[in-house]
């Protein structure tokens, strides 16, 4: 009878709640990871960006969500001839939330610190161009480059390159202070992170008055919170087979957009017999992409043929260079003497595109006749072994980061992949700065790997997001691991 | 009575050292660079040799053992690798939620175990007995993870009494929090309960049959009597073993339903840092449930012999 009671209280207390919520100025959004600190600058977790990029920091230039570059701080900027000098004009009037001015001291700050020796950026490499930060005036600042970079925008675009203050970077790691349109709240660890509107934003205001990143790193977890209406928006959700469920269900809206995931069956191009073009050839064409992403993946993901996002205008569709053709498949393994198939490891990280995507490639590798000793690894194991050991044949990860088919210009990264032709274009790449050449070098970088077969493409992670119906404003892609809220509302 | 509690403090203390040194070793074995982890793929090996150094993993073997211990006896926990706070910060953050979860689902589970345990045993062989048996095996055979799912099915989804997870926080006041700790309890209870309520009525089913009783009912005391009198006291032996050891395995072993429920707590902090290689921290909170399983034998130790006066002669 009590307990009866108590029921009745808390359905009494959870109508109250809801009624609260009817103004919809507030929004729960959940996500699996909890960021480990709040400095976008000192760390590689996806979770950080999440939670604050553009939310709470703001950088020089910022992604659109649409993944084009778009002036941030700073509103214009000159280029010139040579393409070695930058001139950024940034917005007036801008506060930190601690009250203080955000100026062209603050910018030279950033960059400096982020690029100094014991920096302890995630993302070093994308202001090792820099040669020079000067301060022309409180709202011009000058940024020399040792050669042409023409990613330089893109890069100051990233989470990694946001202006911070040097007064607040002492406690940055636990209270973010930025320029951005909301202001960091609180974070009750483990379990939430509140962030509230910035009256005194300087540009366009957010239209939420509060916002709340939960933290359900169980799937299951995750359906139920979804399902009692405790949280307003799941991103990437973390447990596809429960979409139709949703998508049937009018409360909910299921929203499955793009990221910049390539995911690839990462080849050890050093260890035999994977050093050899024809065998890495006929892994390509023993897989099958689309029972890759219908068993793994539920159906979400855009099949690959070269490491380049779909979405990006420069993409080359170049599936039809890797077709399922498992025929030809055992040709080509005859062709380099391997008529009797061979035995490889296939080392997988926990995520459940690799876990579940593993055992779908291995089976098909065996209808080939490569046989795969599969181990899976937590992530500490696995960086410790493929990544920096480079002690693999095969492993399957989705490479998230933007815009990285640079990875293959460097010798000594875990794919092993050591082409002089390539790490030529790549520089070629990096010192050209006209739109059109870029676009002509891109597509013949994403030919080149896709041809040397460097990797096993697989797909384009998708990213589904659940939200209320009703929730208007949120990013459909994900050009860069972020929710970014200032353009969020609730549609009466 | 003093000797014995002595004796039981000797071998406490050798009990910390033991279980410090081999966890140490443990966690330390573990492969996997926590400086790696944090940086991702994307990070030059200078980086990575600049946050090496900021987080103090050089050093030899029993340099950082030495400087491990002698921080926790000045109270220092060392500073989380992956969050940068005090680990004893963060420990005492989330030992806000563990230990009143695990008061919570004791107190519930002692709360129906012993009127079950002792009714059955009261009416042995009958429906009741036989009910109450078969309720507790049912409960025993359940996993409480499992129990955890279906209760947020009916009471979060369908009912919508209760939120299906998190934590409310304590300064939303008492009742929130305590509504937000009531399912998690009630999961982790019911197998406790279940457990405890066998053990109750088959310790007192063992005593009621004792000369001792037989001679209190021969004395004229009605079988109630002898139970409530005599029986009760002499049976909790077993009983107090097995809620010490619960006491321990639901501070440390809630990791599961603290991850349904999504819990801020103890267990799912240790889950997190071991995946992010935050050594110090696995170390520190392996070492406080060592601590605090180690001392609540302890006080198991010294309340058997306030109950029987018999053990502290053995003891």
């Amino acid at each position: 009878m009590s307990f009866m009671k108590l029921g009745a209280v808390s359905a009494l207390a959870m109508m109250m709640a809801t009624g609260g919520a009817l103004a919809k100025s507030d929004i729960v959004v959940a996500m699996q990871l909890e960021p480990p600190h709040l400095d976008p600058t000192g760390g590689a977790a996806g979770a950080i960006d999440s939670v604050l990029y553009s939310n709470v920091f703001e950088g020089l230039t910022r992604f659109a969500a649409d993944g084009s570059i778009i002036p941030g701080l700073a509103r214009e900027w000159e280029i010139s001839e040579d393409g070695l000098t930058y001139t950024f004009n940034l917005a007036e009037g801008v506060m930190f939330h601690d009250g203080t001015a955000m100026d062209a001291e603050d910018v030279k700050f950033s960059l400096d610190r982020a690029r100094a020796e014991d920096s302890a950026n995630a993302q070093k490499a994308l202001f090792a161009g820099i040669e020079e930060v000067e301060v022309v005036d409180p709202t011009t600042v000058r940024v020399t480059l040792s050669e042409p970079d023409g990613n330089f925008l893109f890069n100051m675009a990233w989470g990694d390159a946001v202006i911070v203050a040097p007064e607040s970077i002492e406690n940055i790691k636990q209270q973010p202070v930025g320029t951005g349109a909301f202001k960091f709240a609180n974070w009750v660890q483990g379990d939430n992170i509140t962030l509230e509107r910035n009256p005194d934003y300087w540009g366009t205001p957010a239209q939420l008055d509060n916002v709340t990143f939960k933290f359900i790193s169980d799937p299951t977890a995750a359906f139920a919170a979804v399902m009692a209406e405790d949280v307003d928006v799941f991103t990437a959700f973390p447990a596809p087979e429960n979409l139709p469920q949703f998508e049937a269900d009018p409360r909910f809206e299921v929203i499955v957009g793009n990221t910049e995931g390539e995911t690839i069956l990462s080849t050890n191009n050093k260890m035999p017999p994977l050093d050899n073009v024809t065998v890495r050839k006929a892994i390509a064409h023993a897989i099958n992409r689309q029972e890759i992403i219908d068993g793994a993946m539920f159906g979400l993901g855009t099949p690959i043929g070269t490491h380049f996002a779909p979405h990006h205008p420069d993409y080359v569709d170049l599936t039809g260079n890797s077709q399922y053709d498992p025929e030809l498949a055992k040709e080509l393994l005859a062709e380099a003497g391997f008529a009797d198939g061979f035995t490889t490891t296939l080392k997988l990280p926990p995520p459940s595109y690799a876990r579940r995507g593993g055992e779908i490639v291995a089976s098909q590798l065996r209808a080939v006749g490569i046989e795969t000793e599969i181990s899976n690894l937590e992530w500490a194991q696995w960086l410790e072994q493929v990544f920096t050991g480079k002690d693999y044949g095969l492993t399957i990860v989705s490479h998230t980061e933007p815009m990285d088919i640079n990875i293959y210009a460097r010798p000594d990264y875990y794919f092993q992949y050591d082409n002089p032709d390539f790490q030529a274009l790549m520089d070629e790449l990096t010192r050209t700065t006209d739109p059109e050449a870029r676009s002509a070098l891109l597509k013949k970088a994403q030919t080149i790997i896709s041809e040397d077969y460097v990797n096993g493409y697989l797909f384009q992670l998708a990213t589904p997001t659940v939200a209320k119906a009703g929730v208007r404003g949120m990013w459909k892609d994900a050009p860069t691991q972020a929710v970014d809220l200032t353009g969020v509302y609730w549609e009466e | 009575m003093l000797r014995f509690a002595f004796k039981r403090l000797v071998s406490l203390g050798l009990s910390l050292v033991v279980a410090s040194v081999v966890i140490f070793l443990f966690v330390e074995v573990v492969p996997g660079d926590p400086a790696a982890y944090m940086l991702g793929l994307n990070a030059t090996e200078e980086t990575l040799a600049a946050l090496r150094e900021q987080l103090g993993l050089s050093g030899t073997l029993a340099e950082r053992y030495l400087s491990w211990v002698g921080g926790m006896l000045r109270g220092d926990f060392g500073t989380s690798y992956t969050y940068r706070t005090p680990v004893s910060e963060m420990i005492a953050d989330r030992m806000w939620i563990s230990l009143p979860l695990a008061i919570y689902a004791l107190t519930l589970s002692t709360l129906i175990a012993f009127p079950a345990g002792i009714w059955a045993a009261s009416k042995r062989g009958s429906a009741a007995d036989v009910s109450v048996m078969g309720l507790t095996q049912l409960g025993v055979a359940i996993p409480n993870f499992w129990f955890a799912m279906l209760m947020v099915l009916v009471f979060a989804i369908n009912l919508r009494w209760f939120s299906a997870g998190g934590f409310a926080g304590w300064e939303a006041g008492v009742y929130p929090a305590m509504k937000s700790l009531t399912l998690p309890a009630i999961a982790l209870a019911l197998p406790q309960a279940s457990i405890l309520a066998r053990v109750m009525r088959s310790s007192l089913l063992d005593t009621l049959s004792e000369d001792f009783i037989r001679t209190a009912r021969a004395k004229g005391l009605t079988k109630r009597q002898a139970l409530w009198r005599h029986a009760l006291r002499n049976a909790l032996i077993p009983v107090l073993t097995i809620i010490g050891l619960q006491f321990s395995f639901l501070l440390a072993g809630a990791i599961i339903i603290e991850n349904v429920f999504f819990l801020p707590g103890l267990g799912r902090l240790v889950f997190q840092a071991i995946s992010a290689r935050d050594l110090i921290v696995v170390e520190s909170v392996v070492m406080l449930l060592v601590f605090a399983v180690i001392v609540v034998n302890f006080a198991v130790d010294i309340a058997y012999a306030a109950v029987d006066p018999r053990l502290r002669v053995r003891g």
